[in-house]
Parts: structure tokens; sequence; C-alpha cells
């Protein structure tokens, strides 16, 4: 591929042992001008798709199937050094495409990382010893001796994730923990003075944060060359194709800032019965109660009253009201009046701050005294219940969002 | 401010003497403040920390090192100002003698200088961002206020101080043990609680997904009114982290103090918190049962809250019990009642500002000082000096001609020793021995490169 030549030697002189490429750098290849956007187009419905699936809270192994059903449809070729080809290619020209902003880059990189870890799982054990040598990875194999001091330790740790350690699992490896911060965070490995000893199956995790590590500078890179040269070199050919193919998929967004309606401070009440998702009508409910909500239920509430066309100033008079049992006007103004501005991007390094996505709210953690979150998720399935019996549903449609609860489909509950 | 106009202001000064550790005014002022600013604090020895060991004497140094570090002030009235940087201990200590904020906050150290940062960008190359950062925890006792009934909210008492006590047990040998950190500070916030500041150059260089990782693996308490039950053990056996954790701190100290000190099985208010998280409700209505019967009978003179956990515990741990929840039952609520309650924003992201060390807490007047974390069990909040205790200490020893060390002629000469022998010390020697050794393996490539 002529437009992105870079200096580094072409990695297909090597044995290929796995087909599964790492992208290390761009094949010389030659490129028809179709098979440019086309091979491109068929990437993104993948890409697309796992987006989708993780936004649905999908479980890992329906994850595992969703990933090479979308990879079989798209991607799959008669010829196999066909279907090596266009995976690579397909990939570089996304990686123009999507080098080019933060937010681009952020989401190819969780979608290729996640794409990456499913197909690197369904390779073979040797392809995927291969590729982990490929990696160059900090980690030495446990010998013999070390593995025997502590097996105890690693036998215990198996157990307590209701596995057991078979003589197969005998071969572990020994990373810095921080190559492996998914599985720390788990308990899943044993950590001793800063080491983590990873067991054979446990490797994907290593070879998956490589591959994002890697693909991270790389982007950064690529766009760079976009920038410097390559978008005004190709300003006839293969700019308008970049271009297009990125604005084509992106879907409606609703970050984006739109001048739809607004409330007034006296409809919150109103609207609030009619069209509040459950986490804003039980934080409204909270802070009506106790007058007080901590710093998270804030912020969520806020930032969504923002959104749903609250102004500032009716904003500053909702909360002021709402707390005033508690808290006076003056330590209202000197305590919580300047977060509310800044919200509004009148404070601070101005910035006109959007609502939280439901995908950033179903994932933090509230904690002790919080009422922020989302309660499809957070709630016990006691109080959830009681609070969409509250809200006036029938029981039938209480069993059925029920049923999306237990299978983790917060989003996707109306 | 110079030494008569330090005079002048201690001859006005009525000083009351060590006072109790509740809202009086006398506790804490600015003029007080200024005058512990200007004698007490400790300020070389911070800016010593801060530099960690880029001091200019070697040539691997990193002389923009601490002036890239923020500070941000707390001024009187709550005016708030950031990223304030300084270039040198002097302009650190000038700056905060003048302005004589009554908090310090410690943020990180930046790509760039923080008093240039309008010049780089938000994204791209050229960006103004957290380079570096201590791995820092604060632990506040207000968390723990469903577990406590000797106090509630910002109170503390000698009581309910040792959750926190154990929290740093637990939170220190993990980081020693499992995660091979070395130097750590302990600090008392002032008022309810602790901070930790972890400052080996691999822990200052973690990510904020590293963080995250760090913060999880301690996060074992989901408290949370709406929630599910608040800890929950699955698996065959524990994790050995949270294994040892339990047979080094807390079933001893859930055992001897908390359960008796805070009569957590006295009284059906306070046993019904604890039969509600046993998943089975045949075990649970058999102890009510029994416990309802002998609600006036002591059968023993053994305190009854340890008589009634001795049941509990033998009828959740005897053989005949198969249901898979119950398996650990025992230590889920040893664990919901003891183990560490963290703020996990506070860990996992770098530009996180924490209250810096010696700082005073205006609501106690009491000084932020460390903790020594091998010696946790002797420290006592009530007795932490306060900001006229350590004045008047000033004022009956007289003026001294030397102005150098006037924190050693107080309560508070002990601190600044600990803070120096045990932490700074170590972790300057160990941050010297970095700068050398990462020059000269520069220098090694470097001759590499021109002999090939």
């Amino acid at each position: 591929m002529e437009v992105v030549q870079s200096h580094r030697k072409s990695s297909s002189n090597n044995v290929i042992v796995s087909i599964l490429p790492l992208y290390r750098s761009a094949p010389p290849l030659e490129v028809r001008l179709e098979d440019f956007e086309f091979f491109a187009i068929d990437r993104l419905r993948v890409l697309k798709g796992i987006s989708d699936g993780l936004c649905r809270g999908k479980k890992p192994e329906e994850m595992e199937k969703l990933v090479l059903d979308l990879w079989k449809a798209n991607m799959r070729h008669p010829q196999a050094v066909e279907e090596v080809n266009k995976d690579i290619i397909s990939h570089f020209v996304l990686r123009l495409v999507y080098c080019r902003t933060e937010e681009l880059r952020k989401w190819f990189l969780s979608m290729e990382t996640t794409l990456f870890r499913h197909r690197f799982r369904w390779e073979s054990s040797e392809a995927q010893r291969a590729l982990m040598s490929e990696f160059k990875l900090p980690y030495k194999a446990v010998s013999n001796a070390e593995f025997e001091s502590l097996k105890d330790k690693l036998g215990q740790v198996a157990r307590s994730m209701g596995q057991t350690l078979a003589a197969a699992d005998a071969i572990f490896y020994k990373v810095p923990f921080e190559e492996v911060p998914d599985l720390v965070a788990g308990r899943r490995v044993f950590i001793h003075k800063g080491h983590a000893y990873v067991a054979i199956n446990q490797v994907v995790s290593l070879v998956v944060t490589q591959f994002r590590s890697y693909l991270s500078k790389a982007l950064i890179l690529t766009n760079r060359k976009w920038t410097s040269t390559i978008r005004e070199q190709e300003k006839d050919r293969l700019t308008p194709i970049v271009e297009a193919l990125c604005t084509s998929y992106l879907g409606p967004d609703y970050s984006q800032q739109q001048e739809f309606g607004e409330i007034s401070i006296k409809d919150i009440d109103q609207v609030a019965k009619t069209s509040f998702p459950l986490c804003m009508r039980h934080l409204l409910e909270k802070v009506k109660e106790d007058h007080h909500l901590k710093h998270g239920g804030r912020m969520q509430l806020g930032l969504f009253l923002k959104g749903v066309g609250l102004k500032l100033d009716d904003a500053l008079a909702f909360w002021k009201a709402e707390f005033a049992p508690k808290v006076s006007a003056e330590r209202f103004d000197k305590e919580y009046a300047y977060n509310i501005r800044h919200n509004y991007g009148r404070e601070g390094k101005r910035t006109d701050y959007t609502p939280y996505s439901c995908q950033k709210i179903i994932s933090v953690t509230p904690g002790i005294g919080d009422h922020h979150g989302c309660p499809y998720r957070h709630f016990s399935e006691e109080n959830l219940r009681a609070a969409l019996v509250r809200m006036g549903v029938s029981s039938r449609a209480v069993e059925d969002v029920m049923d999306k609860v237990h299978n983790r489909h917060y989003q996707v509950i109306r | 401010m110079t030494k008569e106009q330090a005079d002048n202001g201690r001859d006005d000064m009525v000083i009351d003497g060590p006072g109790q550790a509740n809202d009086v005014p006398d506790e804490f002022n600015a003029n007080y403040l200024r005058i512990y600013y200007g004698k007490l604090f400790p300020h070389a020895d911070m800016f010593k920390w801060m530099s960690y060991g880029n001091d200019g004497k070697h040539p691997g140094c990193d002389k923009s090192y601490f002036g890239r570090r923020e500070f941000s002030f707390t001024l009187e009235n709550d005016i708030y100002i950031r990223f304030q940087s300084f270039n040198s201990v002097t302009e650190l200590e000038n700056s905060i003698k003048e302005k004589c904020p009554f908090k310090i906050d410690i943020g990180p150290v930046y790509s760039v200088d923080p008093a240039k940062r309008h010049a780089y960008a938000q994204s791209g190359d050229n960006v103004f961002t957290p380079v570096e950062r201590e791995l820092v925890f604060d632990i506040d006792i207000s968390d723990y206020d469903d577990v406590r009934y000797c106090c509630t909210g910002a109170d503390v008492c000698l009581e309910c101080w040792p959750l926190m006590t154990i929290a740093i047990k637990v939170i220190d040998t993990s980081l020693r043990d499992d995660f091979g950190f070395n130097h750590i500070l302990w600090v008392y916030s002032g008022r309810r609680g602790v901070h930790c500041w972890v400052c080996d150059g691999k822990a200052r260089r973690l990510t904020n997904e590293q963080r995250a990782a760090i913060a999880d693996y301690f996060h074992v308490y989901k408290g949370n009114e709406n929630g599910h039950k608040k800890i929950s053990l699955p698996g065959l056996v524990l994790y050995p982290f949270l294994a040892r954790s339990y047979t080094e701190v807390l079933k001893g100290f859930f055992e001897a103090k908390l359960l008796p000190n805070q009569n957590l099985l006295a009284s059906e208010e306070r046993y019904e918190k604890i039969l509600e998280m046993i998943p089975d409700a045949s075990v649970a209505s058999e102890l009510r049962r029994r416990w309802q019967e002998n609600k006036r009978a002591s059968m023993s003179k053994d305190d009854i809250n340890i008589v009634r956990w001795e049941q509990l515990k033998s009828i959740l741990q005897s053989g005949k019990q198969k249901m898979q929840g119950l398996r650990r039952c025992v230590e889920e609520i040893v664990f919901s009642y003891t183990y560490p309650r963290l703020d996990m924003e506070v860990s996992k992201h770098m530009n996180h500002l924490l209250k810096a060390p010696f700082c005073v807490h205006p609501k106690t007047g009491r000084v932020c000082v460390p903790i020594d974390p091998n010696n946790c069990d002797e420290f006592d909040p009530t007795t932490v000096p306060t900001l006229p205790q350590l004045l008047e200490e000033l004022n009956r020893e007289g003026p001294r001609q030397d102005a150098e060390n006037e924190w050693d002629r107080t309560s508070l000469g002990e601190s600044v020793t600990f803070f120096r022998t045990s932490f700074l010390q170590p972790l300057l020697k160990s941050c010297k021995e970095e700068i050398e050794n990462s020059y000269n393996a520069k220098l090694q490539q470097s001759k590499n490169a021109l002999s090939w």
C-alpha cells in the first residue's frame, strides 16, 4: 500500500505460524481503489457490531460468539492469503480514518482490542505462544523450584476462583503486576513483591495489553503523518474516501449538543413523572427527601437537568431550594454554586459538559450514601421491583424488566 | 514576615492551652497559622520530598521536576487557587508564608510547569497532562458510621479509631508484600481519617488504569443502601491477601475488640443487622429464637456478645451446613464490619489533589502528622498536637537566636524526626540511586551507539 509506506521491514518474510496479524507495519501491497473502500467498510461492520454488543452488556461468552459470527460474515475469503490481505489492508485503512481525533482513536482502539482478544483466544496454543514471543513480553517462565515454593499460594488463588490447579497448569509466567491490570483488579492472579504469576490461560490478558499499547502509539503516529503529509497528498484520491468512511458510520450521537427544548424549574416535578428515566427519578426523589446529594449524584442529576434544557439560573435556584433545610444560602453559594456553574461552562476551563451516557452511568461504582448509578444494575432485586411498581409499571412488564436485568441488558429497558 | 513582627503577634495573643477536638474558634485562626508557617511547618523537608532527589547535584537530575508539581491553596474565606507551582524551596516557603493557606493540597507532576499550561493543548502532541503522581489512598471513618455506635459523622474516639488502625495494617502489609512498594507514608488527616502516600518511582509512574486496578484489588466492601449484600466472598477459599488479612488482623480485632466494645450482638436492633447477613433463613431464625429467650439471663460471666458470637460461629461452621452461601458467612460478617473502606475515586486518577502532610485541620486545629504503620496501635488521634498547644510550647521556651528547627522544641519534633528518618531519608537514597542508574544507562546507550 504505497500511501502508508513505512520504513520498517515487513513481517511477511517470517514464517507464518499463525494467521493472526499484529499490524506491526503496513504491508507493501498494491490495492485497488474500490477494495480500499470496501475492505474498510466490511471491517467497520465488524467493529460496529462489537460496539453494539458491548453497549448491550453482553457477557464474554456471548461476545465471543458474536465476534466470530461477525468476522465470518464480513471478512472471510475462500483463499487464506486473500483473507489475510483483506484483514491487514482494512485495518490500516481504518487507522487512517480513526486516527484523527481523540474520541475516534479511543473508540477504534477499544473495538480493535476487543476483536483481537477474541481472535487470539480461538487460536491454538502453539500459535498463541508464537504470538507471545513476537510481542517480546517482559515475562519469564517460572522455574520449577520457584513453582514448588509457590504452589500452595497459586493453588489458593485458583480455588478462590472456583478452579483447581491441574498438573497441566503448572506453566506459569512471572510479569510485573503493572502488565496485567485487569487480572490484578479481579484478584485472579497471585502477586508477590510486585510480580504477578500468570497462568497460561490468562496469558490472553498479557498479550491484549501489549496489542492495545502498541496500537495506541501507532494511532498517534498515524495521525501525525496524516495531518502533515497524507491528507494533502491524497486530497484528490484517498482523502475524500477516508473522511466519508468515518462520518457515514457514526450514527446517532446523543453526545452532541442540540437545542431541542427547555424546561423551567416549575416543570421539573411534572416532567419527572412522565419522562425521566428511573435513575434520574430516583435521584430527584432522594434530593427532595434528604435535602442533600453526594457529589456523584449531584453530577449525574445536574448534568441531566442541563441536558433536558434547565437553564443555569433555574438550576441554581433548584439546588438551593432543595438544599435549603440543610444548607444556608450563604454556604450554598460558597460550596455548591461554583460546581454548578462549572458544569454549565461558566467557570474554570469553560467546558460545556454533556450529560453522562448510559454506558458511563452503568459503569460507575456508587459508594456508601450514594444514590447515583444505574438502578437496573446497582439496585438489589427487591429495591428495583419496588421502584418500578412505584413508577406504575404493570407486573408483567416488571417481570420483563427483571429478566433483562438478570441478563445484564441494562440499556435496552424501555 | 520578620522575626519582630512574629514576636509582636505572639505578645498580643491569649493562648488557652491544649483544647478539645471540637468546633471551637480558638483552636485555629489565621494568626496562629501564620506563626505555624513561620516557625514550625517543615518547608525544606516538603521540598526535598517533592523533589525526589532532583536537587541538581547529579548531572542526571531533572531540574524542572519540582517546578512541574501542582500545589493548590485554600485561603481564608474559602478562596481556592489551583495550579500553583514553585521553582525552589524559597519560592515555596515564601508563598506559603505570604498567603497563609488554610489548606495546602498536592497535585501531580505535570508535563510542563502548570503556570504555563495555557500555552499547551488539551490533546494531541504538545499536551499539558499529569506525568507522575504518588499512589494515594484516603480512608475516612465517617464511611463506617453503620458499624460504630459510639460516634457518628466527624467525631472520633478511642473506641472506634481502631477501625482506622486495622485499615492501615491491612493496606500497608499488602502494599509492601503483594505490590512490592517500600516508600509509604501514612498521615493523620487531622480529624477523622488517614491518608496514604506511596512514593516509589514505580508507583508515581502508574497510569490511571493501573491505579484503578490496585483500587479494585482492595475493593471488597461494596456498601450502598440501595444495593446488594455488602460483602460477598465466593469461592472455595479466600484469596491469599484476604485470607491473610482475616487471620492476621480482622478476625482478632473483630472478636476481641469491636464485638464487645460496640455491643454488636447485645440488643435486638444490633443483632438483627448481623442476622440479616445470613443467607439461610432457618439458621437466622434459630439464632434469633435463642437470643430472644436469653435476653436478660447472663449464663456466664463472659460478655454476651462473645457468647452469642460463638453460638453463631458454631452453627455456621458446623459440618452440617451444606448450603453454598454459608461457607464463608462468618468471614463475610467480619469483613463487612472491619475490612478497610477506601474512597475509590481518590486513588484512581492522577490528577486528584490530596491534602499535604503537616497542614493544620481548620475544624480541629490538629496537625496532620505522620503515623508509623509499625506502631499504629499506639497512635491516639485525641493527643495529636494542636496549633495553640504548639504555640504555647514555643512561648514557654522563649525566643531563640537560632531560628532553625524550632519544631524540635515542641511536640511536633517527634513527628518531623519520624518523617525524616523513617520516610524521607530512605526515599531520597533510593531516588538518588535511581537517578544515577538511569543516567549511567543512558551514557552506556550513547556509547554503544557511537562505537557502532
